[in-house]
């Protein structure tokens, strides 16, 4: 099986996860913006991220980051696919004191880099992880950093914007979640118009990447592209919020929202043809 | 010879020395490094220092990545901006992840006068107390300043440093001494009472028990150079031996030592009555350091004339 199959395969089960455990727990989830996340994590996790689950404190380890902490049905599901946390670990999602709960909790037995949920953190320390990889010649990991397109919003992610590409850090990969929809029911342009992001963030000095998010061959290729030499890489994943599911795709309702057993029963029968 | 130099001198050659010693510590600053005097390290290890921009938010994220990676990682810059214009990121990183990252502020207090309250440090103790996982502490002296940061650079987790006092910031200490951190020290023995002090104040309490010794009050000074953890045993025995328990800091009286004993000490049907002394709960007018100093009766003499009343209407 070529690459791009097995990753367009483990987007699929990540689906199919991501919509058993939101029926299961029965709590309100962020639906939407964790299955626009699927293509770049299944990416990330089946082709690109040095990582080793036998060993998840490996030193070389590439570093991944999910600053959009709320994306955690994406998170998660890619843990699963990944071999990170196991079937059992997976139904405690949302339980009582589990380790899985709406935002990531740092736990670097389960692949878990950082503690997040309150956005605009996650770039910063991306920079102090790479920058701790370059100034030690033995290690040569990179550092991966998921954003939000809401999460632009936050002063801080344009600290760390203007910081990084100072630092030469072509060590550094932020991705972001360019899903164009927030908390508020109105699409992300009536609220703050970021209007061409890519553009913003080449103005800052980063090697950019403007891709279909959901488009698997174009995401390895931005991945894979060769560092320009001093540069962070940008990848601005175009995508769709709810993506994979019809009655969710851009459409904000399904931002935080209960999946029920009548429209748990209509996902899976769309998602499974 | 350190209190000639003032704190951020002192802080800047302690800093110095201690990365001479630690390979794996950093310094990071936002934009403040010549103020906190890390020039000279700055040049001594260009690898190992990071100046953020004006960015205090990205400084401790950046800090924090550092640290998850084996670095100890001292974030500096003024007091506000450390740990308010930062606080969420504070909370994150140092808190709840417990990461190796010291902040560190640079002249908190009043001292930095006619920079105004946009400068001063009057609630950071009461920010940094409620948040958990963070030592907290205090030097009282340019020599403390010195033993605190090595101690630091040895110590493995969240720190937040607070730096009071000017140039010439009198000597608390004249001979060599142990520090540990979370170990108060008595710089003082007393029968009557006792004064628990923190960062500038412990000097200034020494003053002020001079004064009242020949008043016929004698005082124990305690110096609590760590906030948090709190050294219980110290104010245990303070409940079971003093008359009346004092506390003294640079620092709002709403959160800060003050609020520590007291919290502490409700518990005890049976406990002496305290008297906070500190900065007002206000936004008070700028003018020179030692002039708020004397304003606020944060003085020696002015603290024993307070004391004084205070006992006298027990």
């Amino acid at each position: 099986m070529n690459h791009l199959k097995k990753i367009e395969n483990m987007a699929h089960f990540m689906r199919r996860k991501i919509l058993d455990i939101s029926f299961q727990s029965s709590h309100a989830a962020h639906l939407g913006g964790g299955l626009s996340m699927v293509e770049v994590l299944a990416t990330l996790y089946s082709h690109i991220l040095n990582f080793d689950v036998d060993n998840p404190r490996w030193e070389q380890r590439d570093r991944f980051i999910l600053s959009k902490g709320h994306g955690v049905l994406g998170y998660f599901s890619a843990l699963l696919a990944a071999g990170f946390i196991n079937e059992e670990k997976y139904a405690t999602y949302l339980t009582n004191e589990s380790d899985l709960i709406a935002h990531p909790v740092m736990n670097l037995d389960l692949g878990i880099e950082s503690s997040n949920g309150s956005l605009g953190q996650g770039l910063a320390m991306g920079i102090g992880i790479a920058y701790s990889a370059k100034k030690n010649k033995n290690l040569n990991y990179r550092a991966y950093v998921f954003l939000g397109d809401g999460e632009c919003n936050e002063g801080s992610v344009w600290e760390a914007v203007m910081l990084a590409p100072q630092l030469k850090l072509d060590n550094l990969i932020a991705i972001v979640d360019y899903n164009k929809l927030q908390s508020d029911q109105t699409p992300s342009s009536d609220i703050i118009n970021f209007g061409n992001l890519a553009a913003k963030f080449e103005a800052f000095g980063w090697d950019v990447y403007d891709v279909d998010g959901h488009n698997i061959a174009q995401l390895v290729d931005a991945l894979e592209s060769k560092h320009d030499a001093g540069k962070p890489k940008m990848i601005v994943a175009n995508t769709i919020k709810g993506k994979g599911v019809s009655f969710m795709e851009n459409n904000n309702e399904w931002h935080h929202n209960v999946l029920t057993k009548s429209k748990y029963a209509l996902a899976l029968a769309e998602l499974e043809g | 010879m350190w209190s000639r130099l003032g704190p951020r001198a002192v802080f800047g050659q302690a800093a110095l020395s201690a990365g001479e010693k630690n390979p794996n510590l950093m310094m990071l600053s936002a934009d403040l490094g010549d103020s906190s005097g890390l020039a000279r390290f700055r040049n001594a290890f260009p690898d190992r220092f990071i100046n953020t921009g004006i960015a205090e938010q990205n400084m401790v994220g950046v800090a924090a990545g550092l640290a998850k990676e084996g670095h100890n990682v001292f974030a500096t810059s003024f007091a506000p901006f450390i740990t308010l214009r930062s606080g969420e990121q504070v909370r994150m990183n140092l808190g709840y992840m417990e990461l190796n990252v010291k902040a560190v502020a640079i002249g908190s207090g009043v001292s930095m006068a006619f920079l105004g309250n946009s400068h001063y440090g009057l609630e950071d103790l009461a920010v940094m107390r409620s948040i958990p996982n963070i030592t907290i502490v205090c030097p009282a002296d340019c020599a403390e300043i010195v033993k605190v940061v090595h101690a630091a650079a040895e110590f493995t987790g969240p720190m937040y440093i607070r730096l009071t006092g000017a140039v010439g910031n009198p000597a608390v200490y004249t001979e060599e001494y142990d520090f540990q951190i979370g170990k108060s020290i008595t710089v003082r023995e007393g029968t009557d009472i006792t004064i628990f002090s923190i960062g500038s104040m412990v000097y200034e309490s020494l003053e002020a028990a001079k004064v009242l010794d020949s008043l016929g009050v004698s005082s124990k000074v305690v110096n609590m150079h760590t906030l948090k953890p709190c050294d219980y045993d110290a104010i245990d025995q303070a409940i079971s031996s003093s008359k009346a328990i004092i506390s003294v800091e640079e620092h709002s009286v709403v959160g800060g030592l003050g609020s520590a004993i007291a919290e502490y000490k409700t518990q005890f049907s049976k406990s002496p009555a305290q008297l906070i002394l500190g900065l007002p709960d206000k936004f008070g007018k700028t003018a020179e350091y030692r002039f708020l100093l004397e304003k606020y009766r944060l003085v020696g003499e002015k603290i024993a004339i307070d004391i004084q009343k205070f006992l006298k209407k027990l």
